[in-house]
């Protein structure tokens, strides 16, 4: 860590240019042309979404021949209770969270047992193992989906949702591991070494001592691959056939299609599918920032 | 204390199951991919070994460089990005009011399914019901682009709604970040009358150096491999003008039923991301000295 150093010698580089003119009015113009930029740009990352919302509950006639903006006469619920009913929305909407919940439970397991032993613990190899892992973060899916076709086509999973919580498991443990690294590297050692003093097994202080102490950071972990298992599409497109294994974001992709022209219908099913997360978001919303933020800025 | 903790048996217990899934489900199969790029193979029936025809016919397949020119389009786009994303992140960390509340608003689209912003902008380009045409003519434009459909914007227009599903997540990163700065550097420098915009290029972002790189990898990366929205919205389409390289694996792979040519292509992608990714940590490795 030579930030220090290196910001001193930065510094004495910018005194070599002082300005010392200060404009309070031009400051305060300033900040109000950094505000307008500002909310333009958040204008235009929600205002789609909001669009999105705003159809969902107006009919064919409402989408087409009135202003995009302005709001549905009588917002037609009935939209979202057509196609919940109607195709298997339900069945898709079960599915994601099912394979979701497998997949996030073992991948943070998983994970949590090879950071204990990689932080935790003293062995050789450990170095090259968390080597391993990290390599697997920049591996594209796609080199592997013929393999991985192949591979589940002749041990009979394909078309079996076992596939996909194994897939999302794996190319998930990376990530997670490097999340939870840095958080159990900052946990102390006299917990431990107390539990030790008092006989305890290592099974006995990874499940009962450690792992309590992690949850904050397994949360976030957990929120991270929510979020990625939620939204996934290519594993479940080439790997699931049968209507009733489908997850949403494959799910509504067949099921537009036969919703072509009725956009309020579109609408919803999109609704639907985004919801959850957006309710996880208004919720979580911090610990989910933190767990982007700390997932990626560490690489 | 270290005797327990050197315990051969409860090491492997703890590593060998996320280990075999890693070995199994991602190592394997990138070994494989390489090794099925030798054979002429439709998937189902018997592999017969070509050698290296697959790869020789990949090297002068004008399709395959279109697509490979399409991603590196989009990353060298996504990357000009980050420019963009740096300066919003700058302004949002200089302690104004309301940024944490637009730092969330940003990173909105960030949370949904490829699949559902997809499907969200094909109704925004829609040509005659589609917002953006409205708005288009609302303005008085009397024949607005078929967007998706025009060969020459179809690409365009689909980098434009994959710029607005990172937008935040770079945003997110590059402000952590910068509020991991202390403080007392940025005091110190106003003390010396150092402009803001002295302090944004010479303190802040020297400082984040290492943060920046991370994210060229990861665009540039991200980029070469990109696939789910260009298959939902055009699938490469219209006459291969939105094609990228992940695409046409699909397409060769799973729609041509020509798996070893599928398998030589996922195989390239994986050589080029790797090597990108080293080269980039390469070139910009004098900055490590920062950290």
């Amino acid at each position: 860590m030579n930030t220090v150093k290196a910001t001193e010698s930065t510094l004495i580089a910018s005194k070599q240019k002082i300005n010392h003119g200060k404009n309070s009015f031009l400051n305060r113009t300033a900040l109000g042309i950094m505000y307008v930029f500002l909310i333009i740009v958040a204008v235009f990352q929600i205002f789609p979404i909001v669009w999105l919302f705003l159809f969902s509950l107006k009919n064919n006639q409402e989408v087409f021949n009135m202003s995009p903006f302005s709001l549905p006469e009588s917002p037609k619920w009935e939209n979202y209770q057509k196609v919940w009913t109607e195709g298997n929305i339900s069945q898709y909407f079960l599915n994601s969270v099912t394979y979701t919940v497998a997949a996030v439970v073992l991948t943070v397991v998983l994970a949590s047992m090879v950071t204990f032993a990689i932080t935790r613990m003293n062995w050789k190899g450990s170095k090259l193992v968390l080597g391993l892992f990290m390599v697997g973060l920049m591996i594209p899916v796609h080199s592997t989906l013929i393999p991985l076709f192949n591979t589940f086509t002749k041990v009979n999973l394909i078309d079996n949702p076992l596939s996909i919580i194994l897939a999302y498991t794996a190319f998930n443990l990376p990530i997670t591991i490097m999340i939870l690294l840095g958080f159990y590297e900052a946990l102390p050692r006299e917990v431990e070494e107390a539990a030790v003093m008092d006989g305890a097994s290592i099974n006995h202080i990874f499940f009962r001592i450690t792992l309590p102490m992690t949850a904050p950071v397994m949360a976030t972990a957990a929120i991270i691959n929510m979020i990625y298992n939620w939204n996934e599409f290519v594993f479940v497109n080439t790997f699931i056939s049968s209507d009733h294994f489908k997850t949403l974001t494959v799910g509504i992709q067949n099921f537009i299609g036969q919703y072509t022209t009725d956009w309020g219908a579109i609408g919803a099913t999109l609704v639907i599918s985004i919801l959850p997360i957006l309710i996880a978001f208004f919720i979580l919303s911090n610990r989910i920032v933190e767990g982007l933020a700390s997932g990626s800025v560490k690489g | 204390m270290n005797k327990v903790m050197s315990n051969k048996k409860i090491i492997a217990l703890y590593i060998t199951p996320a280990l075999f899934l890693l070995v199994a489900l991602i190592y394997i199969p990138i070994v494989q991919t390489g090794y099925f790029g030798l054979m002429k193979w439709n998937g189902i029936g018997e592999m017969e070994f070509i050698g290296l025809k697959n790869y020789t016919h990949l090297i002068q397949d004008s399709l395959f460089w279109k697509s490979a020119y399409h991603s590196f389009l989009l990353a060298v786009f996504s990357t000009l990005s980050l420019i963009g994303y740096l300066f919003i992140s700058i302004v949002l960390a200089g302690k104004i009011k309301g940024a944490d509340l637009l730092r969330k608003i940003y990173l909105i689209p960030m949370l949904l399914a490829s699949v559902a912003i997809a499907q969200l902008w094909l109704k925004i380009y829609h040509p005659t019901n589609g917002i953006l045409n409205n708005i288009l003519v609302s303005f008085g434009v009397e024949n607005p682009p078929a967007w998706l459909a025009e060969p020459k914007i179809a690409l365009y227009a689909i980098i434009i709604p994959i710029i607005w599903q990172y937008a935040g997540f770079y945003i997110l990163i590059y402000y952590a970040a910068l509020k991991n700065i202390p403080e007392s550097l940025i005091e110190a420098a106003k003390i010396d009358g150092a402009t803001p915009i002295q302090i944004a290029l010479k303190i802040k972002l020297p400082l984040i150096m290492n943060v920046i790189k991370v994210t060229i990898v990861l665009a540039v990366v991200g980029s070469l491999k990109y696939f789910d929205l260009i298959y939902v919205m055009t699938d490469g389409g219209p006459n291969n003008s939105s094609e990228v390289m992940a695409s046409y694996m699909y397409h060769k792979a799973f729609k041509g039923f020509d798996f070893g040519y599928g398998s030589a292509i996922g195989f390239f992608l994986l050589v080029i991301c790797l090597v990108i990714t080293y080269l980039i940590r390469k070139l910009t490795v004098q900055n490590d000295d920062i950290y």
